[in-house]
């Protein structure tokens, strides 16, 4: 916690002078979009009207968007099984979204890849992976191509805290602290690995891992945006200038279940805690009063901004649920490029 | 129906000269990256070291470390960097010292490389190469004995290439390196120092063409990788007693040219497959069963198959030996599906 950039230093940081009012505005309109997207899938599941299951982001919200503030659309970045926010924070619609989590014709993958694979190559988006640091090989590898090709682009690998018990990440951040390659490496540690108490499964300081290869590691208040954008500013310079990666450690909250049919959670944790850091510590509400004390938005503001995000929850569900299934001519389409 | 033709290169139509299997790879690797700045080598010990095997000799002093990259012994780690990398832009080729090792970075090979370009509905594309090894009597034991290409051959996404001569691996290797997709390229290391005719002329190999190694007429024996040089023992011997057999060699087993095969059969009336990879479950199987299943009217005699022993490899020389197809074996096999003795 020595690291955590305190909420009165946020405030001082200077980066946040150079974010604009609008652009304060439309990170707030992307938490809002990601949470009402997020209760839309979980009204999908509960209604029956979605394959599967998916795993939701709601709580989580200030660290991809604080995140991909600081991206470029050109830079890459690489996701999880709970992966939807990073998703629309680089740039996905939502109505293609839906329909990809319906298995429709239009969605991202055309249906092939569901929920937990979205990938979006024109918002820099090399898709979401369900093997828990499946993808910290392809984030590190695309900084690697980023610096053969001469280009300053930077990649983002987002993973949980569960992927710190993957072999591969320690293998991967080792060749990118060798190499000094430009990619972040974004840890957001929701308190459980899928239905456990992290603290049962993982031993010792974090932090001290990414620093043992070398690596500039800090703790970051992954329910203030503005402390995620800061240190996500700070990792990306160093990373386009040359210096290496990154590693954040954002420390957030997953309200929900692991996935949507987690329903009694009693048996891992209270209603109480979970009750706690929804008044407490709501991403959505800590950025809603600053904006407020700034002067930046009023609570008019607030709420036209809610009204349009409803409208295109509503547009895009209604545009998934009526988009057609893929043509079974599909299923064999592209196993081979 | 017309018999299938040997694409063995002539002496005769172009210069060639006799280089090893190592130099044929090393030659392949080196056109390529002269041609195609976004290719790049990565792996343990490949640059001076130029891998255990000499392989990759020399290349680091023509491209340099960035483009020759020694890695630590981190297969998943690396094989991962290698996907990202060819996911935007680049053309790797991954180094897995020895097939054993693939079984480290099988996540990587399987769950991400095989299957991107489907998942993202075609939008993405893993342009990468693995080169790996296979095969036994190395003395080696065994972790760095086994010839595991059905596991990916079981893979959709993955092709999976077999050269048996220098002049199939220069030219495969070629095209592998231009496939938009994962492929795994398997190298016997029993045969790095094996010679063969190679063109001076820069060539590549299709994948899917499958190779007669040589014609016959009584037995089709279909081998791959280290077992095309034992079927070809075992046709001399066969010669002896006057059974003509038929080599096919497919060169890639996915893609798989059937029609190569099933037309040999087809004419000699009798099939044995012989490979390397353990038997039980295994690329003898598959096509033993392809053949059963699409030529079974032309057969004289059951398909018959003999892979490795489904054993551990083991140490000592006197058990490793038992455990791989031999000439000798190879031929009492046919002569049985020809009916004789």
């Amino acid at each position: 916690m020595s690291q955590m950039i305190l909420p009165s230093q946020v405030e001082q940081a200077p980066e946040l002078a150079e974010v604009s009012h609008d652009e304060w505005l439309r990170m707030y309109e992307l938490m809002v979009k990601i949470r009402a997207f997020e209760e839309q899938v979980n009204e999908l599941y509960l209604s029956g009207k979605m394959p599967g299951l998916a795993h939701l982001y709601i709580g989580q919200e200030a660290i991809a968007v604080g995140v991909c503030q600081a991206l470029r659309p050109d830079d890459y970045i690489t996701s999880t099984h709970r992966g939807h926010g990073h998703c629309l924070a680089k740039g996905a619609s939502v109505d293609r979204m839906f329909a990809e989590l319906l298995g429709k014709a239009p969605g991202y993958c055309h249906g092939k890849g569901g929920s937990m694979h979205i990938a979006d190559p024109d918002s820099g988006n090399l898709g979401a992976n369900a093997i828990v640091g499946g993808s910290t090989g392809i984030a590190t590898g695309a900084a690697l191509s980023a610096k053969m090709r001469g280009t300053d682009q930077v990649a983002v690998c987002f993973f949980g805290e569960g992927a710190l018990g993957q072999g591969i990440l320690y293998e991967v951040m080792n060749m990118a602290s060798l190499w000094k390659l430009p990619v972040i490496y974004v840890c957001e540690n929701n308190q459980y690995t899928e239905y456990t108490p992290y603290r049962e499964v993982l031993a010792g300081d974090i932090l001290a891992r990414p620093r043992a290869f070398g690596i500039h590691a800090e703790e970051v208040d992954g329910q203030d945006v503005r402390a995620v954008y800061v240190a996500s500013r700070r990792a990306v310079a160093r990373a386009r200038g040359g210096e290496g990666p990154s590693f954040l450690l954002c420390t957030t909250y997953r309200y929900l279940g692991h996935h949507v049919g987690d329903i009694d959670r009693s048996y891992y944790r209270s209603k109480e805690e979970e009750q706690r850091w929804r008044s407490e510590r709501d991403p959505l509400k800590i950025l809603a009063g600053w904006l407020m004390r700034q002067k930046i938005a009023d609570a008019q503001i607030l709420e036209e901004i809610n009204q349009r995000v409803r409208e295109e929850i509503a547009a895009g569900v209604q545009f998934a649920l009526e988009a057609p299934y893929p043509d079974p001519n599909e299923v064999d389409q592209h196993v081979y490029a | 129906m017309s018999t299938p033709k040997t694409s063995t290169p002539s002496a005769l139509e172009k210069g060639t000269r006799e280089i090893t299997m190592a130099q044929a790879i090393r030659e392949a690797l080196a056109e390529e990256m002269r041609r195609d700045t976004r290719v790049f080598i990565i792996g343990e010990d490949v640059a001076e070291a130029g891998t255990p095997f000499k392989v990759l000799s020399g290349l680091v002093e023509e491209f340099g470390k960035e483009r020759v990259i020694d890695a630590p012994i981190s297969e998943a780690g690396f094989t991962g960097i290698a996907i990202g990398a060819a996911m935007t832009g680049m053309r790797p080729v991954v180094d897995i010292m020895f097939g054993d090792f693939i079984t480290l970075a099988m996540d990587q090979i399987a769950n991400q490389a095989a299957k991107v370009h489907y998942m993202s509905g075609g939008k993405l594309k893993v342009p990468l190469v693995i080169r790996t090894t296979l095969g036994a009597t190395r003395r080696s034991a065994a972790q760095h004995s086994q010839s595991l290409h059905a596991w990916v051959s079981h893979i959709p996404g993955l092709k999976v290439v077999l050269p048996s001569t220098p002049y199939d691996a220069k030219g495969l290797l070629k095209t592998a390196i231009r496939d938009d997709n994962p492929v795994v390229f398997f190298e016997d290391k029993m045969m790095y120092q094996v010679k063969g005719e190679v063109p001076e002329e820069e060539y590549t190999i299709p994948f899917g063409v499958a190779d007669v190694k040589r014609e016959g007429k009584d037995i089709t024996i279909v081998a791959t990788s280290s077992m095309v040089q034992v079927a070809l023992a075992a046709a001399d011997l066969l010669a002896e007693e006057g059974i003509s057999a038929e080599v096919v060699d497919p060169r890639t087993i996915v893609p798989l040219d059937k029609q190569t095969i099933l037309a040999s059969v087809k004419k000699t009336g009798r099939a044995l497959v012989v490979d390397e990879g353990y038997q039980r479950f295994g690329v003898t199987a598959e096509i033993a069963a392809i053949i059963a299943e699409e030529a079974f009217y032309d057969l004289d005699a059951p398909v018959k198959r003999i892979g490795a022993m489904d054993v551990p490899v083991p140490f000592s020389p006197v058990l490793e030996d038992l455990t791989v197809p031999t000439p000798e074996k190879v031929a009492q096999v046919a002569r049985e599906l020809c009916g004789r003795r």
